[in-house]
């Protein structure tokens, strides 16, 4: 049999101007206008955002969950990155 | 390499029982894959088959207010159904395989639709009691420990409620009419009481997969507390409707501090879900058809995106 399922697409949406775009989900179609349009129907049906972007899924790469331990480990102690790390005298105003 | 698999096990519960959400590249045992595919595009399959008995009324409907909701709601199920076979397939299935399964009567779907929509009341007890068992199964899956699918039932439980109050406005508006159309009201309420109490499952008791569903949290209530919360919602409502549930062993019980009701007909609910149900040929008939019908545009569209895709990389 040839190819019969359509691609799959993953969809990031706006909610509004301003906010970034976020993965809303995924949908088929044959083609980016078509997975647009699918998006509006499927995703924004209640005036949830503004612009959409698709991705076909295939060219989506992830980090591998096995090795996020490792992976992410290189922030994991360093809590000098974070402003409460640091002590500001009280009668310090404005920082 | 037993040891390293129970290991994994130990943990992938320890996980759940954190309430940490799993995803799709995480490790998980294969039972749970399983029972979630069943789960899900059972639940997907529903949605879709679900769209026919109200389907049949969208160009019936007696006003064109009545005909814009009812289309906005049929809509929105195909969405349901969408958002729910995407969470499907991140386990590993296709859309394809699930489609053939619903077609090959391999795979089930809620017996609810298997039941025919007879008149315009019956849209206001779908929408009434139907989505709102629909809701009681669903809200606690916003929780559930599988993260694409509590991410489409959060989106799935804020487009319900809609449906649910324009199910009980039919019934208002009906009740508020002719003695005739209040009848039709009842009329439709004596037939949809007692398969919607069937859709929370067999009793807990010949539920046996109940309990690893608990423990995975894929499940948060078991089948006869949900139709007991549903209950002690649903007759209030009737009674405020000026209408009778059609069991007359309903009655507050003031102890358990909930109502007392009345066996469901399980063997009736096991009949349906064999297959012989009143509408189970209809309602998979419709969708084969649709589906087969529907072939020469899938394989249209895709040998159009070729084309295109072909002219612009020359
Ligand atoms: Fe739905
Ligand atoms: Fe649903
Ligand atoms: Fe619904």
């Amino acid at each position: 049999m040839t190819q019969s399922e359509w691609p799959l697409w993953e969809v990031f949406i706006r909610s509004k101007q301003g906010l970034d775009h976020k993965h809303v989900g995924s949908l088929h179609a044959a083609d980016a206008t078509m997975a647009i349009q699918n998006a509006r129907d499927v995703y924004t049906r209640r005036m949830e955002g503004v612009s959409i972007w698709v991705v076909e899924s295939k060219h989506v790469h992830a980090s591998n969950p096995d090795d996020a331990e490792a992976f992410f480990d290189p922030a994991n102690d360093k809590v000098y990155r974070h402003p409460t790390f640091y002590d500001v005298p009280d009668s310090i105003k404005h920082m | 390499m037993e040891t390293v698999e129970i290991n994994l096990e130990e943990q992938f519960q320890a996980r759940i029982d954190a309430d940490i959400r799993i995803e799709p590249k995480d490790w998980m045992p294969d039972a749970y894959r399983k029972t979630l595919i069943r789960q899900i595009s059972q639940h997907a399959h529903s949605e879709l088959v679900g769209m026919l008995p109200e389907g049949n009324w969208i160009t019936r409907a007696p006003s064109l207010k009545r005909k814009s909701i009812l289309l906005s709601k049929v809509q929105d199920e195909a969405g349901h159904g969408l958002y729910l076979y995407s969470a499907a397939e991140t386990l590993g299935t296709t859309r394809d395989q699930m489609l053939a399964d619903l077609h090959s009567g391999k795979a089930k779907y809620s017996s609810i639709f298997n039941y025919p929509t007879l008149s315009w009341a019956d849209m206001g007890c779908v929408g009434w009691l139907v989505d709102g068992a629909a809701i009681l199964n669903q809200v606690p899956l916003c929780r559930t420990s599988y993260g694409p699918y509590a991410r489409a039932m959060v989106r799935v439980c804020k487009e319900e409620s809609f449906h649910q109050r324009q199910g009980f406005e039919i019934m208002q508006t009906l009740c508020a009419g002719a003695p005739v159309q209040k009848e039709m009201a009842q009329e439709a309420l004596n037939r949809w009481w007692w398969p919607t109490l069937m859709m929370f499952g067999p009793k807990d008791a010949d539920s046996p997969n109940t309990a690893q569903s608990m423990n995975w949290r894929i499940k948060r209530f078991t089948n006869d507390e949900l139709r007991q919360k549903f209950v002690d919602m649903m007759v209030p409502q009737a009674e405020f409707l000026g209408l009778t549930v059609p069991d007359p062993t309903v009655k507050w019980n003031e102890e358990r501090q909930a109502y007392d009701f009345g066996e469901v007909n399980w063997e009736e609910f096991w009949n349906v879900v064999k297959g012989n149900g009143m509408c189970n040929q209809d309602r998979l008939g419709a969708r084969v058809k649709a589906h087969e019908e529907g072939a020469w545009v899938r394989e249209a569209a895709l040998a159009h995106a070729k084309k295109r895709a072909q002219k612009a990389a020359a």
